[in-house]
């Protein structure tokens, strides 16, 4: 314990040791810090179950599997990548290669609140605007039956102008409207927190200079908050185009119908419906997950580096 | 704050520009608030009513023949009250433990002298980039034999990597290097400063974490639905998605049918809307305090 207590004041020197120490000494310094081993192994079990063993389990995709089967036996029949070559060739396959992209309101929003005048106000705004994060995909969804169904609150004010009544939720053209826009209502202000945390963190000498300059309020958000956010703003995008084909497909499966299906269907809702529903085909149904990962890494490494390229901010 | 209020002070000689800057930028927020609460009011006046007045749209800006119909109806379905329970207690139970989980191991994370640090550090990012996919995990789940217990909704979700990240991230930005070594040097062993040190110190980053956890819980449908088969077990979300939404889809056959179903389900409806979000709702203000603190400082360097 002593020795470790001398040294914690250069951190760096006690992360260094390993090479210099002695081998008593790297005992000791293991012994006296396995403590933060037990703290960590909860965490390292539930992610290996959950997360490394399925990584594990994606093996079946190049298999010819029966649900039932043994991941790894003798009696594993090995198909390569013809599991592949069936989703390239499947009729959905082009159809599948869509996702939902996201909209500046966060950033917009961040920005104005900031802005505000009344610090009160603008802290009350914030409590409402975060209030629709916390209602669950099923009753939002509900909500939107509601609201767009045939004798809903949105037909009723039509009809009431004489315009004719719309069944939004068999329409394919109303799909993505009502999933993009009910999307930004519930998390738009939860998504602009993060950038509020980093504009409340803006020198305020940035601003007297401006001011001191003439600047307007409006030319300091510009060229005084806007830039303070855009490493933020970049790390976030990079972040949701990494993730950007497996996003929402929960939402996505709630609001389908057979009406909308041909906009509403997802690579990872089409996942579901044939690894986990009717007959299942779940060596198909992984591969197809496979593929979707694969495409996120990709999607990821891309933003990555040409946001590294064009500038300084990137996840690594 | 402070100083940003000084700022704001300095500025007080406000330009028409700024005058109408200001008055613009209220006007929207004020417009965006309106568009946020309306849906929620709405929600709140066709609930109490009468449904024929909601069908036929004149219900739009306050209720009309007020009624308490639609509660006492929810009342009497037994598989929402089942449900509620048992959303409560996964919650209960998914918040314990992923606290327990959490919060040690972000703490470790957070230590330098934890060894194998930085070897950590990939084995928790890789998940949040890659994973096996829907049909390799429902597997594990099954050969783990979870498949149809409450272990398949509360296990998976007793540790989101984003909030490990986040808790480590607070650990580092908020408990001073300085407090550890003094707590060492008075002879504390690791988790006796964890316990008493730390732990006293992290009021915010847990409620925040609580609340993340339970929201999450709260709220989650979709494991329940793939490995649910016992309708005893269903959670809440699951009960509400039969309410909402399945008949939804369902609709075909003449307007009058329609209109028929829609009378009869649709206060319902607006009613369980109401009574399966509150707690929730409810519970936010309660750690909104906590988030400057917790959220803020974690996502920041994070």
């Amino acid at each position: 314990m002593e020795t470790k207590a001398a040294k914690p004041a250069a951190p760096a020197k006690v992360r260094a040791p390993k090479k210099r120490m002695t081998k008593e000494k790297r005992i000791r310094y293991f012994k006296d810090n396995s403590p933060y081993l037990l703290m960590i192994l909860p965490a390292v079990i539930v992610v290996f179950l959950f997360n490394y063993l399925p990584i594990y389990g994606v093996l079946i995709a190049f298999q010819d599997f029966m649900p039932g089967d043994k991941i790894l036996s003798d009696s594993t029949i090995w198909v390569g990548f013809e599991n592949f070559e069936r989703f390239f060739s499947d009729p959905q396959f082009w159809p599948l290669m869509k996702f939902v992209i996201g909209f500046p309101l966060p950033i917009i929003v961040s920005l104005m609140l900031n802005a505000m005048k009344g610090r009160k106000t603008a802290k009350v705004l914030q409590t409402i605007f975060n209030g629709p994060h916390f209602i669950s995909l099923v009753v939002l969804v509900g909500m939107l039956t509601l609201f767009f169904g045939r004798y809903g609150l949105v037909n009723n004010i039509a009809a009431h102008f004489g315009g004719e009544r719309y069944s939004y939720f068999l329409e394919s053209s109303a799909f993505r409207p009502m999933y993009i826009l009910s999307s930004n209502w519930q998390d738009f202000g939860w998504s602009a927190i993060i950038y509020i945390a980093a504009l409340s963190n803006v020198d305020p000498q940035q601003h007297e200079a401006a001011i001191l300059d003439g600047a307007t309020r409006f030319q300091r958000v510009i060229h005084v908050d806007l830039p303070a956010i855009m490493p933020m703003v970049s790390v976030m995008l990079i972040m949701s185009i990494g993730g950007l084909m497996g996003v929402g497909y929960e939402k996505a499966l709630l609001m389908q119908t057979d009406g909308n299906l041909a906009v509403s269907e997802l690579i990872s809702t089409y996942v579901y419906k044939r690894g986990l529903t009717g007959v299942p085909d779940q060596a198909y149904a992984t591969a197809i997950g496979l593929f979707n990962s694969i495409i996120n890494v990709v999607l990821l490494i891309i933003a990555n580096t040409t946001s590294k390229k064009f500038s300084e901010n990137s996840l690594w | 704050m402070e100083k940003k209020q000084q700022v704001q002070k300095m500025a007080l000689r406000d330009t028409t520009g700024d005058k109408i800057f200001y008055t613009i930028n209220a006007i929207f927020l004020g417009i965006l608030a309106l568009i946020v609460l309306y849906p929620l009011y709405f929600i709140v006046i066709a609930a109490i009513s009468d449904p024929d007045a909601v069908l036929a749209g004149d219900v739009v800006l306050y209720p009309v023949r007020i009624t308490m119909e639609g509660f006492a109806k929810i009342m009497e379905r037994k598989d929402v009250w089942l449900g509620y329970r048992n959303t409560i207690f996964y919650t209960i139970l998914t918040v314990i433990l992923s606290i327990i989980v959490t919060v040690p191991a972000g703490w470790a994370l957070s230590r330098k002298t934890l060894p194998g640090q930085k070897a950590f550090m990939i084995y928790f990012i890789i998940p949040m980039f890659f994973g096996g996919g829907l049909i390799p995990f429902y597997n594990v789940m099954s050969s783990l034999k979870l498949v149809n217990t409450i272990w398949a909704i509360v296990l998976p979700a007793i540790l989101s990597v984003w909030n490990l990240f986040m808790t480590k991230t607070f650990f580092q930005s908020s408990i001073p290097d300085t407090l550890i070594e003094a707590a060492t040097i008075d002879g504390a062993g690791s988790f006796r400063i964890f316990g008493e040190v730390v732990l006293p110190l992290s009021k915010a980053i847990i409620a925040v974490m609580a609340l993340y956890y339970a929201v999450g819980q709260w709220n989650s449908y979709f494991n329940a639905m793939i490995f649910l088969q016992n309708e005893n077990l269903y959670p809440l979300q699951l009960v509400l998605k039969e309410i909402l939404i399945a008949s939804e889809s369902t609709v075909g056959g003449s307007g009058e049918t329609i209109l028929q179903q829609y009378r009869l389900a649709n206060q319902l409806k607006y009613v369980s809307v109401i009574v399966s979000s509150v707690p929730v709702l409810m519970l936010y203000p309660f750690v909104q305090k906590y988030f400057a603190q917790g959220v803020m400082i974690g996502s920041l360097k994070g």
